[in-house]
């Protein structure tokens, strides 16, 4: 099916907040304790309760004085290491291009925390004693989206901020607000995502360079991800889920390196 | 708003002064938005600090809290200096060319104030604001009646020094780019940015809209502050087009709604006057002073009237002046810093508290919760228990000290409850009860009318006159009552059946009313708010499906000029942008083509035939309601008049409030300057009050010396009003939990304090504490060479709920607007220090 794409046009978001707010309501996550800090970004980190938030940013340039925000949370890379590392296929790319997580397939190993290049999932530990725990992040509300539903916080941006969409038009729809946004003065206005990691779920619309809004300028898939499957991974497991779980990894290897083969040439 | 929320779309030009939509009201933001996408409208934001509206804006300018005169006094003189007003409306729309009195003098004569002053009383006499005059004798050539009529002098070409135009002109004449920046301290290459992009909006053709609201309001000058936008408007030709407008942006959902059913001590329903003991003894005097000779006030009595009939139906008769005498009489100012002083004071002695946190919202709050101990009860109407309703186990207060008793009443939510709200656009819209309610909590209008109907029951049976009020009262909305049987009284009903002069029946008794253009003074037609007759008579939805107009939920867009007359019920008459006669040139055609809103159609029906039974034409038609007869012709007399609410049809550049004809700029009550303009350094008529001032609890008033910080005060996205409703909720609390102070660099640095510091500021009245935010989003000013710092905080908090911290109106001082007595929360002195 065709793959779907959120637009996050920062230059139309107010920081009002609604997607996280909407977001914690839709996937009933409790609140967390805050406390203020001297800054209007509250929670001050996604966490298993927060899966958005807004990030606030002061920046000068030019002359030109902006306080950014930045809606975070998963980026849907369609060349996701969190996906790749997964020994239990919890996260899957969905049939239109998200991100998904099955929390019930989720043995709570962290890897997908450990690699992601944009340190977005994030563990909750269910059980202190057993060690139970389970990953947890932005899955595109993916009880929402095959509804023909927007996600909650797409659904709830009072300023039109957000959009939804197959990619494809989602990212001409970026393109021609970038040409908007250089016609009306913003000189450093760029489009965020549309070949990062093979390209992101979430493509944004920057009004200044990607490290004003804490964001990393040239995002790398893990070298450490074909070693880590080779030799760290199977360590963590006993011997008995290294024989189930090494035939799946050695096709998922045979799969990745063919992907970054073709991934290579496209860069060239 | 003269506008519209969607009307945004229609603008050239955005100036946000005094107002925080981004953060206050987000879903304005959407057309904002469609506005600079696709007119490629220009975003000006005028505001003290650096808001997430600045975020988004073209052009950002900073000014000094509590200067807006002084910034828009200088966008006048920089508009008439180089011609940029809107010359062909200015002459015809606009009292530009009357000429004023001769004997009236202005504050560049009187060294800030205007003739007629009473210094003692601190009041104005008017006498010399007047329009100079002409009375002749005319004869009637067709019965030879001879009688005088009273013109008033005008010079057309606007050139006579006495013109309302020359003597605006000369006014702001003082109001220089220099001066200007010496005063608020905006940069003067920024205010020529912001006059230059705004200005450009007074070409014919184009249109700007100003968006304000609690940052204009909240000052001694606040309605100056409102007028002074409203005259630039006209001279730019902005009010009654399609993106144009003076349009306030009202703090809550439905605060027009209750402003427009009179929540205000001087008002009843539909802006019509509250009387007072002193100037209308009876019911003849009443009328007399509030109905003038001419606009479409002049039907006064039928609104007034009718209003009566709602209330106390059978009861009021034209024989006991429609039960005048049952109305309560004001005696005097009964605006909120009043009512607090009294409960000070110990001569108020019960408080009925519904929907509202006055322990933390009122200003000189220490004051005002002191008095909360002098009632013998409060009766609070609340979804939680509020500081309010728990001010006697407040942190310091000993429960067993307090004698009040205190009543608590759970209250139902707005989705738990059935009715209409209002929007800012006028716009009525009916919302269905959604959720049932929870616990013990009741509906307001249950709670109310329980109220009410054990009221009336225990005066039955007494024959004293003045329990006829209570016992005549009309009340009569079922059990449980009905918020439709309410609205429908609000709307209005044939009070008894209606027969025309040939005896043809024209409405029977209780028939729903369509429109206020039915009432009548006889005592014949009931309407609880003449200017929402209408809204609850059934209309067609678009589709040919009718429902009473304020459910509707039509999605047709004529024009699509964003009007949606099928979608609720704007009032007055479904009309979504007022005045808008004036969207027309003075021959009736639009100003341009993508403003078209209403237009003269020479060859339209007017359904109207002459004396030989051939049809009349000629009509208003377009995409809007007219604001304006529907077949008066530009060529007829008045028919270039698109201000029918004013006597003399014209917009009003030449005013008279409390404080002058003509906007002039005052400090705040605490300023860290002189008035620069003149030795009349506040605005000359507000009241200081003075209980128990240079006290620990009282109304003192700081100086510079000990007080050298501005500090002005606003609200967040996150969080409502006083918290009442936020500050109990896990998700908006854990976004914005507790108080903070916005500081600049600057001045963080001058005083050693890192962000997220904690920090004491204190005022001549109190001290709170706070986490220091130390932020490139506000910079000192230059004020007269000097640097003055400024710093600013939200005031939702108190010490309930989830989200706690100190009170910001611990700060802030007891003094009003000169006419709305609207505190001053926005403007006042404060020092700041480490904790």
């Amino acid at each position: 099916m065709t793959r779907m794409a959120m637009l996050i046009d920062t230059s139309k978001c107010t920081g009002c907040r609604g997607c996280q707010v909407a977001c914690k309501q839709w996937w009933d996550l409790p609140e967390t304790q805050t406390q203020q800090t001297g800054s209007y970004e509250n929670p001050t980190d996604l966490s298993p309760q927060t899966w958005t938030r807004i990030t606030f940013h002061e920046y000068e340039s030019g002359g030109r004085f902006q306080w950014l925000f930045l809606k975070q949370g998963c980026l849907h890379c369609a060349e996701a290491a969190c996906v790749d590392v997964c020994p239990t296929s919890a996260l899957k790319h969905s049939d239109l291009g998200a991100v998904t997580l099955e929390s019930d397939l989720c043995n709570g190993c962290g890897y997908c925390a450990q690699f992601c290049p944009f340190g977005i999932p994030r563990l909750e530990t269910l059980n202190l004693f057993t060690g139970e725990a389970k990953a947890t992040k932005c899955n595109f509300c993916q009880d929402r989206v095959p509804e023909g539903l927007k996600p909650a916080c797409v659904k709830t941006c009072p300023p039109g901020a957000l959009d939804w969409g197959e990619r494809d038009a989602i990212l001409e729809k970026a393109r021609s607000r970038v040409e908007a946004l250089k016609a009306r003065g913003y000189a450093e206005v760029s489009l965020y995502g549309e070949t990062e990691m093979g390209g992101l779920g979430r493509l944004y619309v920057l009004t200044a360079p990607p490290s004003a809004y804490g964001l990393p300028e040239n995002p790398q898939y893990p070298a450490s991800v074909p070693v880590w499957q080779e030799g760290v991974q199977p360590i963590g497991y006993g011997a008995v889920a290294l024989t189930a779980v090494g035939l799946g990894l050695s096709w998922l290897i045979g799969r990745r390196m063919a992907a970054q083969d073709s991934s290579a040439k496209k860069e060239e | 708003m003269t506008n519209h929320w969607v009307d945004l779309k229609n603008s050239d030009a955005i100036f946000i002064i005094g107002a925080n939509p981004a953060e206050n009201h987000p879903a304005s933001m959407l057309w904002v938005n469609r506005a600079m996408d696709d007119r490629g409208a220009k975003l000006i934001v005028v505001d003290p600090r650096f808001t997430r509206t600045a975020a988004k804006a073209d052009i950002y300018a900073p000014l000094r809290s509590g200067t807006d005169i002084a910034f828009l006094g200088g966008l006048i003189n920089y508009t008439l200096e180089n011609n940029l007003h809107h010359a062909d409306y200015v002459a015809n729309y606009t009292n530009a060319a009357f000429l004023i009195n001769a004997d009236y003098k202005g504050p560049a004569d009187l060294d800030g104030l205007f003739s007629g002053f009473n210094a003692e009383k601190k009041t104005y006499d008017r006498a010399t604001w007047g329009y100079q005059t002409k009375t002749e004798k005319v004869t009637d050539p067709a019965t030879g009646a001879e009688t005088e009529k009273t013109t008033t002098l005008s010079d057309p070409t606007l050139k006579d020094p006495q013109t309302v135009f020359q003597i605006l002109k000369r006014h702001y004449a003082r109001y220089d780019l220099d001066t200007v920046s010496r005063i608020t301290g905006t940069p003067v290459d920024k205010l020529k940015e912001v006059y230059a992009a705004f200005a450009a909006t007074g070409q014919p053709g184009k249109s700007g809209t100003i968006l304000y609201a609690m940052g204009q309001t909240q000052h001694t000058v606040g309605s100056e502050n409102v007028r002074i936008m409203a005259m630039l408007q006209l001279l730019l030709g902005n009010i009654g087009v399609p993106g144009g407008g003076v349009n306030a942006l009202r703090g809550e959902s439905n605060v027009q709604g209750s402003t427009d059913l009179a929540v205000l001590y001087h008002l009843l329903p539909g802006y019509l006057a509250a009387p007072s003991a002193a100037a209308h003894p009876d019911f003849k005097a009443y009328l007399e002073n509030k109905t003038p000779k001419t606009s479409y006030w002049s039907n006064y009595p039928k609104f007034f009237v009718s209003l009566l009939k709602a209330w106390w139906g059978e009861a009021a008769t034209a024989d006991n002046d429609f039960a005048f005498d049952y109305l309560p009489k004001s005696a005097g100012d009964h605006s909120w810093i009043p009512l607090f002083e009294a409960m000070y004071a110990g001569t108020i002695k019960g408080l009925f508290v519904m929907g509202q946190n006055p322990y933390v919202c009122g200003p000189n709050a220490r004051l005002e919760r002191k008095g909360f101990e002098n009632l013998d009860w409060m009766v609070v109407m609340e979804l939680f228990d509020t500081e309010t309703s728990s001010f006697w186990q407040a942190p310091g207060v000993k429960p067993a000290d307090v004698k009040t008793e205190v009543f608590l009443l759970p209250a139902a939510d707005a989705v738990e409850k059935a009715g209409s709200i209002v929007t800012s656009g006028r716009l009525i819209q009916w919302r269905n009860k959604v959720a049932a309610t929870q616990g013990e909590s009741k509906e307001d209008i249950w709670i109310i009318d329980r109220m009410m109907k054990a009221i009336k029951a225990a005066y039955e049976g007494s024959h004293d006159a003045k329990d006829r009020p209570i016992l005549d009262l009309n009340w009569d909305y079922g059990d449980p009552p009905d918020a439709g049987k309410v609205a429908r009284e609000i709307n209005g009903y044939y009070a008894a059946t209606v027969t025309d002069d040939k005896g043809n029946l024209v409405a029977k008794k209780d028939d729903i009313l369509s429109t206020f253009a039915k009432l009548t003074a006889d005592g014949n037609t009931a309407a609880g708010c003449w200017i929402y007759t209408g809204y609850y008579a059934p209309a067609d939805d678009g589709t040919g499906v009718s429902m009473p107009a304020a459910k509707r939920r039509g999605q047709k867009d004529p024009g699509g000029m964003g009007s949606y007359p099928y979608w609720g019920f704007a009032w007055p008459a479904n009309r979504r942008i007022i005045y808008n006669r004036a969207s027309a040139d003075p021959d009736g055609n639009p100003w341009a083509e993508d403003k078209k809103l209403i237009w003269w159609d020479a060859s339209a029906d007017s359904g109207t035939k002459d004396a030989e039974g051939k049809p009349i034409l000629g009509k208003w038609v377009g995409y809007d309601v007219p604001d304006f007869a529907p077949t008066k012709a530009p060529s007829a007399a008045g028919g270039k008049d698109p201000f029918i609410m004013r006597a003399d049809g014209k917009g009003g550049l030449f005013g008279s409030l409390n404080e002058g004809p003509l906007p002039e700029h005052y400090e705040p009550l605490e300023s860290p300057i002189a008035n620069l303009l003149s030795k009349t350094q506040i605005n000359p008529v507000v009241k200081v009050f003075n209980a128990d001032a240079g006290k620990d609890i009282g109304d003192s008033v700081g100086t510079p010396d000990k007080y050298p910080i501005v500090c002005t005060t606003y609200r967040l996205t996150e969080h409502w009003q006083s918290g009442a409703m936020s500050r109990y909720l896990g998700w908006l609390s854990e976004a914005q939990p507790g108080m903070f102070v916005e500081i600049s660099q600057e001045l963080a640095a001058e005083k050693g304090i890192q962000n997220g510091g904690t920090v004491l500021v204190s005022s001549a009245r109190g001290q709170i504490k706070a986490t220091a935010m130390v932020t490139a989003r506000w910079k000192p000013y230059t004020i007269d060479g000097k640097t003055v710092h400024q710093i600013g905080m939200p005031w939702h908090f108190s010490w309930r709920g989830i989200a706690t911290g100190d009170s910001a109106n611990d700060l802030t001082p007891h003094v009003g607007d000169g006419n709305t007595k609207i505190p001053e929360y926005k403007a006042f002195l404060v020092d700041l220090q480490k904790a």
